[in-house]
């Protein structure tokens, strides 16, 4: 009977998933649709105590207090400009907790079927790749550790060799369970290794579809855990992720022009330094913000165009204050936002929410270029990379065949920026020499601020 | 597991993959952050796995895991929920906002 009660929490909490994702895809939906996938967790937690007959509820409950304590703070003390490191480091976690499943269920009742016994390395593995490489991935985007790519000679020789060893595990551990604990440790090392390496191997311009790959990787991980403690709720929610963290993945390496093996292997900024030559560009044409305010004031429709600059200058504020003022002069004033600008999916588009743009005036890149020719001014905030040309004109560049926002299409550019130094990728950028484009050197909040002075005198 | 409960399984992974690819592909880029610290936050549902194994576990070693397991799940649930919620609340339409 309580059986039959907390299966049909289950397939409740199921129902309250799946509507919560497809509210999630509106975004005037999208807070109630997180609520309800959040009901969805609640009733699997009732449904799994009343299946239990809440044994160990007295551990569960100090373990509860403390993981929510440490959840709550985190969540209302992290700053918004720091949330892509903040959605990694949960994800992390999430990975982490499946491999602790897969592994306490072994430990619990070691005598497993084949299928069972080769579930649980997987998720082993997927598990601790999740969980470590998360962490690196959160170091690199909060700067603890360099965004380089780290890449060592016979990289690609060790990952390989290591991929062969785990499915070799597999196999092993499914014909014997009971005896081979130890390879099962080895595993758990490994796994936490790989995490390690590969995400050290990528640059941080790639950090969006990692982070999307690895919060599709903490699903699979939870999937494959459900699927050892035969819980169909952990398989059929995991899994849910997982599909939709792939979706989001395939999306992001759209955006570049780049498949994930690519990414993934690719060791990107590595390559580009040497390949890239100083080719003579020509004269960069500075401007003041005085000048710049002139120009403006005269324009009729402005788009700006943020990047992860914009992040780094903590500047959406001042963006949208700046907009504003254009606005109230009469200027139609757009925001064009590439889909890997910054360094998660969607990362401008949260800032820019922080900062009260109505999510009306934000465009996606596809929707700005086929009118950017009608354009007045760009304002290019601390992007560089998605507005770079060589994307569409030079075959040798890196970046030859990613989309990217045709700014230098509209009629002036105005690129706000703290130096020439190149952006991550160590690729130049010919936008800047064109004879349309002006540079306004400086910190973007502080460039701001003196365009927003201008206004305002 | 059993070749009969692996098969149908195979079925509700199949049928689970292809709804969640239907449910994510039309999401716009506008929500992706929220979309996916959302979703993270459902994959802390391995906390139910982290509940059972409290139950059943008999000894010291397979009690500490199953906590561990349950601490760190939770961080990923309450967390993940609670900064999406903070995410959407920001995002406002024109007419709402003032």
């Amino acid at each position: 009977m309580m059986e039959l009660v907390s299966y049909l929490g289950y397939l409740l909490a199921t129902c309250l998933f799946i509507f919560g994702l497809k509210r999630l895809g509106s975004p005037n939906t999208a807070r109630q649709g997180n609520i309800i996938s959040a009901c969805g967790m609640l009733i699997g937690v009732l449904s799994t105590f009343i299946q239990t007959g809440f044994e160990g509820f007295q551990l569960i409950l100090i373990g509860m207090v403390v993981g929510a304590v440490i959840g709550v703070l985190a969540a209302k003390l992290i700053a918004m400009t720091a949330m892509p490191e903040m959605v990694a480091l949960l994800n992390g976690f999430g990975g982490g907790s499946s491999l602790l499943v897969a592994f306490g269920a072994y430990l619990v009742a070691p005598q497993i079927g084949a299928v069972t016994a080769a579930i649980t390395v997987v998720s082993v593995i997927i598990g601790g790749l999740t969980l470590t490489g998360s962490i690196v991935a959160w170091a690199k985007l909060a700067g603890t550790i360099s965004t380089r790519p780290f890449s060592f000679f016979g990289q690609q020789v060790l990952n390989a060799l290591i991929l062969l060893g785990l499915i070799a595990a597999i196999v092993i551990f499914s014909m014997d369970a009971v005896s081979h604990i130890t390879l099962l440790y080895a595993v758990i090392g490994v796994a936490l290794v790989l995490g390690v390496l590969s995400v050290m191997a990528i640059g941080g311009g790639d950090m969006p579809v990692v982070i999307a790959l690895l919060n599709s990787y903490s699903g699979i991980a939870a999937a494959a855990a459900g699927s050892v403690i035969g819980n169909v709720l952990l398989i059929v929610a995991g899994l849910l992720v997982g599909a939709s963290g792939l979706i989001l993945t395939s999306i992001m390496c759209k955006a570049m022009n780049r498949s994930l093996a690519n990414v993934l292997f690719g060791g990107f900024g590595s390559v580009s330094s040497s390949s890239q030559s100083d080719k003579d560009q020509g004269e960069v044409n500075p401007i003041t913000a005085d000048d710049a305010y002139f120009v403006l004031e005269a324009a009729r429709s402005v788009v700006i165009v943020p990047g992860y600059g914009m992040a780094v200058a903590q500047a959406q504020h001042s963006v949208r204050e700046l907009g504003d003022i254009l606005e109230e002069h009469g200027v139609n004033v757009r925001y064009a936002i590439h889909p890997v600008a910054g360094r998660m999916p969607g990362h401008m588009n949260v800032l820019l929410a922080e900062s009260n743009v109505p999510y009306e005036q934000l465009f996606e890149m596809d929707d700005i270029n086929p009118i950017i020719d009608n354009v007045d001014v760009c304002l290019v905030i601390g992007a560089n990379d998605v507005v770079n040309p060589d994307a569409l004109e030079d075959e040798a560049s890196p970046i030859y065949g990613m989309p990217i926002i045709e700014v230098s299409r509209s009629q002036t550019v105005f690129v706000m920026k703290r130096s020439m130094n190149p952006g991550f990728a160590g690729i130049q950028n010919p936008l800047f020499f064109k004879d349309n484009t002006r540079m306004l050197f400086g910190d973007a909040k502080e460039s701001l601020q003196a365009l927003i002075g201008e206004f305002k005198e | 597991m059993d070749l009969m409960v692996a098969i149908y399984t195979l079925f509700i992974v199949i049928l689970v993959i292809f709804l969640g690819f239907e449910l994510i592909s039309k999401v716009p880029s506008t929500l992706h952050t929220p979309l996916m610290s959302g979703s993270n936050a459902i994959s802390g549902i391995t906390l139910l796995g982290a509940i059972v194994l409290v139950g059943i576990s008999e000894t010291q070693v397979s009690q500490w895991v199953a906590f561990a397991a349950v601490v760190m799940a939770t961080i990923n649930v309450v967390g993940g929920y609670l900064v999406t919620d903070r995410m959407l609340d920001m995002f406002k339409s024109k007419d709402k906002s003032k």
